[in-house]
């Protein structure tokens, strides 16, 4: 009941925020929201450390701006071709990375995300140093996107499915088997559980929703560019997931949120010392705030509860 | 002008020294990265920074306080090491009972910030380095002109990567530090000082590091984005290599610096990639990497 009370609340403040916050803000929190929480599922919930996650949010901007724009496809067709690109694009990758663990998984996926990085700066279609400007939002379902509400709460639909198909992910016998895996990886082995394949199926669907995430930011910037293929894009994904807590459901929504917010505040105040900031949130995080925000909240919250008893 | 594969036949040479140059470089990087793994459990991102501000220290020295080449060739390694033990003893120390990727998460942490911190002192364009004058000029081989200082960057790097090869497998002091990689309590017990020998591993690592980013100083742009692109490299080339083996490290480093240089020549647009698309066919053929051991 508390849960569903807690859920009403949330899509409340959801469709009323543009009323009170610039839009536009809103949608790239949710789009990095959706980001972030397809990241978790690796990295919280299978304990695969992907460090190459932009390439996938990367790709899939691309890959829809060129459908809208040089294509013109419709939007519905251009956000589910590129997530699907971005799908095979992460099971070519997966396959690759699930062939070796832990601290080499990280080093293979961040290598891979170098290699794509590096086709879209010198393939022709992606405009290269430029990136790929002016695209039209276009329609969808009869809806005029290019108003920044109607848009908003087309993203703000599209991230609440994304947001169930995870949750629902996590808690289907599937999750249960990825966080066996996260556990313990011989014993999912030795209990008869075929752990590349459910590793491979949670990458493949980790990326698919790491492009759909990227394929909405192109829409609400009309661009895709290569700092989202650039690897500080990856790094900064895994940053909004440990500073909101790895393996929660809300964490990753937390933290996406706070560093959203917090690069929209310092950008023109601080110029390239962001970098710095962002350095320091990641060395403070692993040293003293492995749970996160939520993580941390949640304990405190138990504990709290153990003292009422 | 003779040809082959109608590409001219007298670029290739050069080429291949420059890959050779860089070979060295990954060679360099990827033997600290691999000894660090080995005591600390680390993978060490900050590793470009480490390079970076090896550049930037010859840079500095030469300009603030007037040390030449060969000095900083010295004190550069010495000043990045000694930075190396201050995060050592802050930073990492506290992360060896955790995961690794923690420390991954740690280190990148610190290279962003480390890399923040030059950008916002010295922007992007970067500054120019000379090459000191005894090792300006060019050999002339009869059929190529072979650049002093590239013969002198390859020369030192191997000289330094043997020595330390030699140092780990054949004395003493190497014995110690393959015994603590293998087992740190033991050792201890023993009464070998593993703690000191943890943070002098990670300072002489990152000395290696630095000492690769003086000898790069002249031959690239001395910029703050210089290290960060190169790590990635590295890690694909660690990834290839396998980190078990020292001897495994520094082939694999220069091999693939031929390679590159090999991919200039015949297919340019593949050269950035080249490295990054034998990773993946090493990985599909042998998981564990040229030299490494499947556990």
């Amino acid at each position: 009941m508390m849960r569903r009370i807690l859920l009403g609340l949330a899509l409340l403040a959801g469709i009323i925020a543009p009323t009170v916050v610039y839009p536009v803000l809103l949608m790239k929190v949710l789009c990095f929201a959706i980001f972030a929480s397809a990241f978790n599922l690796l990295l919280g919930y299978t304990g695969l450390l992907s460090f190459g996650h932009a390439a996938f949010f990367g790709s899939a901007a691309y890959v829809a701006g060129y459908l809208v724009r040089d294509l013109a496809w419709p939007v519905w067709a251009a956000l589910l071709a590129s997530t699907f690109a971005a799908a095979l694009l992460g099971w070519f990758v997966g396959l690759l990375a699930i062939r070796r663990q832990g601290i080499y998984f990280a080093m293979i996926t961040l290598a891979m995300a170098q290699m794509v990085y590096f086709i879209c700066l010198q393939v022709p279609q992606t405009g290269g140093e430029d990136g790929l400007q002016g695209v039209p939002r276009g329609t969808l379902a009869g809806l005029d996107l290019s108003n920044d509400l109607t848009l908003y709460y087309v993203i703000l639909a599209l991230t609440l499915l994304a947001l169930a198909l995870i949750y629902r992910t996590i808690h289907s016998p599937f999750g249960q088997v990825l966080k066996a895996i996260r556990e313990n990886e011989p014993r999912a082995i030795s209990l008869g559980y075929d752990v590349a394949r459910y590793k491979l199926l949670a990458f493949v669907l980790s990326t698919g929703l790491a492009g759909l995430a990227g394929a909405l930011k192109m829409l609400v910037f009309k661009f895709a560019s290569l700092t989202d293929v650039h690897w500080h894009m990856s790094g900064e994904v895994v940053l909004m997931t440990i500073l909101g807590g790895i393996g929660t459901v809300l964490g990753p929504i937390v933290g996406s949120s706070v560093i959203v917010v917090l690069e929209d505040q310092l950008a023109d105040k601080v110029g390239s010392l962001v970098t710095v900031i962002m350095g320091g949130i990641f060395v403070v995080c692993v040293l003293l705030f492995r749970r996160g925000i939520v993580g941390e909240a949640a304990t405190f919250y138990q504990r709290m509860l153990g003292h009422r008893k | 002008m003779t040809e082959i594969f109608g590409v001219p036949l007298l670029a290739l040479p050069s080429q291949l020294v420059l890959g050779l140059v860089n070979g060295s470089f990954y060679a360099l990087l990827s033997l600290g990265l691999a000894i660090i793994f080995g005591m600390l459990n680390i993978i060490n991102f900050a590793h470009g920074a480490f390079y970076m501000m090896g550049a930037f220290a010859s840079w500095m020295l030469l300009t603030y306080f007037g040390v030449g080449y060969f000095g900083a060739l010295l004190l550069a390694p010495l000043l990045v090491g000694t930075v190396g033990i201050v995060i050592e003893r802050l930073l990492l120390q506290r992360l060896y009972r955790l995961d690794h990727l923690y420390g991954l998460l740690l280190t990148f942490g610190l290279a962003l910030i480390i890399e923040g911190l030059f950008r916002d002192q010295f922007g992007v364009s970067g500054e120019t380095y000379e090459v000191p004058e005894i090792l300006t000029g060019a050999i002339d081989l009869g059929f190529m002109a072979l650049p002093k200082y590239r013969v002198w960057v390859i020369g030192v790097s191997t000289l330094v990567c043997l020595a330390t090869w030699l140092t780990i497998e054949k004395t003493r002091l190497g014995s110690y530090l393959r015994a603590a990689t293998e087992n740190p309590q033991l050792t201890q017990a023993f009464g070998v000082n593993v703690p000191l020998m943890i943070m002098v591993t990670y300072a002489f690592g990152v000395g290696l590091a630095a000492l690769a980013g003086v000898m790069a100083a002249p031959i690239f742009q001395v910029s703050p984005l210089m290290g960060s692109n190169l790590i990635i490299v590295v890690f694909a080339v660690v990834v290839i290599g396998g980190m078990g083996s020292i001897l495994g490290a520094i082939v694999t480093g220069l091999m693939l610096g031929l390679i590159e240089g090999l991919a200039k020549v015949f297919y340019p647009e593949g050269s950035a990639t080249v490295v990054f698309v034998i990773m993946a066919i090493v990985l599909i053929l042998r998981p564990a990497g040229l030299f490494g051991r499947e556990k």
